[in-house]
């Protein structure tokens, strides 16, 4: 049984801010993260003075062999005009920015400081998709990848061993990709802004452009299904199945609870914070789990007195489409072998009882590796906020969300829960 | 044998002298395989080799079609696919490998479950020369 865990002093978010992520050759990490600062300081009711920052944290995964430059917290103060104020790095793969998020929390839980910006920022889109895929899989275990795994060949390795499992097919995959892409075109700062029908009729429009045989895709199914539209990377793992490469950042202003009504009437209240850490593929002891997911959820149900009941919409890591499956399982949304039968049954629509990736999920808002945390969590203050616009969730008493953040072949994750009170 | 370092660089070696090496916890018996200095199971650091025999089962799979620049240059790609997995070994350690023996172009003809034997796979030339564990249908 997990020791209870709490925080020595409460923490609110106040503010945040999220570029529009996409591929964006002609600018830099120091860009995003400028753009994304600037919204957050709009974002704050009753405004923050940048001076009044006592401390940064910001993760960040592959700048070191990205972009050549190691050291990019220093790089962060100075773009801000915050130095000489302590400024922490954190690098936790895909989950950088996670880290960073949580010790800003700690930070201000211990009493250290009182106000704390957090935030992450990755720039993938000047290399090319083969740099950007072994760049990544350094974060996979050295074994993986000596026996020739790629990063969607892990989550492929997976999926089987869940079909094996709970006899669910490639079908609960569409239902999740296409559920997914559904939400994305609701979300101004999705990349990939289209639902499965818009690709499929996209592509049905240029064969009738080029003068070639038109497909005849029944619907979206038969689309995702046929190997011209949605070729396999890693079987199963198709492309329809991957997130894409994503430039952007995101940031989000924490302040210590008994503050937060001056910046704001609307504070989110950090809930519940949890960590772990988890097996390569074949130390695991379930194929169809994520120990780390696990050990994440427990600390922060622990620590916020709240169940799985009690989260109304969570984003969670669907780096990979299976991903969003196990993780719910993991989560304790729904029993283990039971989320493809949820996502088919429309639990995790926008409109369901416990809508997941509200923002389009990785899969279609895009995943810059380490602003991701960081941008889930923007999610989550963002619907909390009831500042969702289009997608915001017809839920007129919206009170508890959550974001999962996943590193590596799971290696680190993240669970965090948001409430406004 | 017994004087090696429970450690990666010692089962490569015995990877190139064909065996498959792992440890064996002597406070609480856990295999771990390759080799691990500390157990994970009870945490004693007092450790033992031991050798499996190399008859194994499919446990999950993948057919990688993007493939990283290492299995590139070995000719692998789109229209020449591989299969890797998880593989359990009949003492229960499991381990990640290629999987030989399969169609790697219809991987949905492939069985988890399956029996698999233990190979090694010669990689690299000279000082560089390392023998892969690998499973074969």
């Amino acid at each position: 049984m997990m020791a209870k865990r709490r925080l020595a002093r409460g923490v609110a978010v106040v503010g945040g801010g999220l570029t529009k992520l996409g591929l964006f050759k002609d600018r830099n990490c120091k860009d995003f993260f400028a753009e994304a600062f600037t919204e957050m300081t709009a974002s704050v009711d009753r405004g923050i003075d940048p001076k009044d920052i006592d401390a940064v944290y910001i993760g960040n995964f592959t700048n070191d062999f990205f972009v050549k430059q190691a050291h990019w917290a220093p790089i962060v103060t100075d773009l801000l005009g915050h130095v000489p104020k302590p400024v922490t790095r954190t690098e936790g793969a895909c989950a950088s920015s996670a880290l960073a998020f949580r010790e800003g929390v700690l930070a201000i839980a211990s009493g250290m400081y009182d106000i704390v910006l957090v935030g992450g920022f990755e720039q993938m889109s000047k290399c090319t998709t083969e740099e950007v895929a072994e760049g990544l899989a350094m974060a996979a275990s050295p074994y993986e990848i000596a026996a020739g795994f790629t990063f969607p060949g892990v989550f492929g390795t997976m999926a089987t061993a869940y079909f094996a499992k709970y006899g669910a097919t490639r079908d609960a995959l569409f239902n999740v990709t296409i559920k997914s892409h559904h939400n994305a075109p609701l979300n101004p700062k999705a990349q990939l802004p289209m639902t499965v029908r818009d690709f499929m009729n996209a592509r049905i429009d240029k064969a009738k452009k080029k003068g070639e045989p038109v497909p005849a895709w029944a619907d979206e199914k038969a689309f995702l299904a046929d190997p011209a539209a949605n070729p396999a990377v890693a079987w199963p793992m198709h492309l329809f199945d991957c997130c894409p490469i994503s430039d952007g950042a995101a940031c989000l202003l924490l302040v210590a609870e008994e503050l937060a009504r001056t910046f704001t009437d609307t504070p989110i209240h950090v809930a519940g914070l949890g960590q772990g850490s988890g097996y390569s593929l074949h130390a695991k002891k379930d194929l169809t789990s994520y120990e780390a997911t696990r050990a994440a959820g427990e600390e922060a149900y622990a620590m916020s007195g709240l169940t799985p009941k009690d989260i109304q919409f969570a984003e969670v890591h669907d780096c990979f489409s299976i991903a969003e499956l196990v993780h719910m399982e993991d989560l304790g949304f729904v029993q283990p072998g039971e989320a493809h039968r949820a996502v088919a049954d429309g639990m995790t629509r926008l409109d369901g009882p416990k809508p997941i990736n509200t923002s389009g999920g990785l899969k279609s808002k895009g995943h810059p590796v380490g602003a991701t945390g960081v941008a889930q969590l923007y999610e989550v203050w963002t619907q909390l906020c009831g500042k969702a616009g289009k997608r915001q969730i017809p839920n007129p008493d919206l009170r508890v969300g959550a974001a999962h953040n996943l590193g590596g072949t799971g290696g680190t994750c993240t669970f965090t829960i948001l409430e406004r009170r | 044998m017994t004087t090696r370092p429970l450690n990666d660089t010692s089962y490569g070696q015995f990877l190139n002298e064909r065996r498959i090496m792992g440890s064996r916890c002597k406070a609480c018996s856990v295999l771990s395989l390759p080799p691990r200095p500390i157990c994970t199971a009870c945490h004693s650091n007092d450790l033992e080799w031991v050798e499996f025999k190399g008859d194994a089962k499919l446990c999950a799979l993948t057919s990688i079609v993007v493939v990283p620049p290492a299995m590139a240059r070995e000719g692998f790609g789109r229209d020449n696919p591989y299969v890797v997995g998880v593989v359990e070994l009949d003492e229960g350690v499991r381990a990640v490998a290629r999987i030989l023996g399969v169609d790697a172009k219809k991987p949905e003809t492939i069985r988890v479950g399956m029996p698999l034997r233990a190979e090694f796979l010669s990689k690299g030339e000279g000082a560089e020369k390392q023998n892969a564990l690998v499973f074969k249908a």
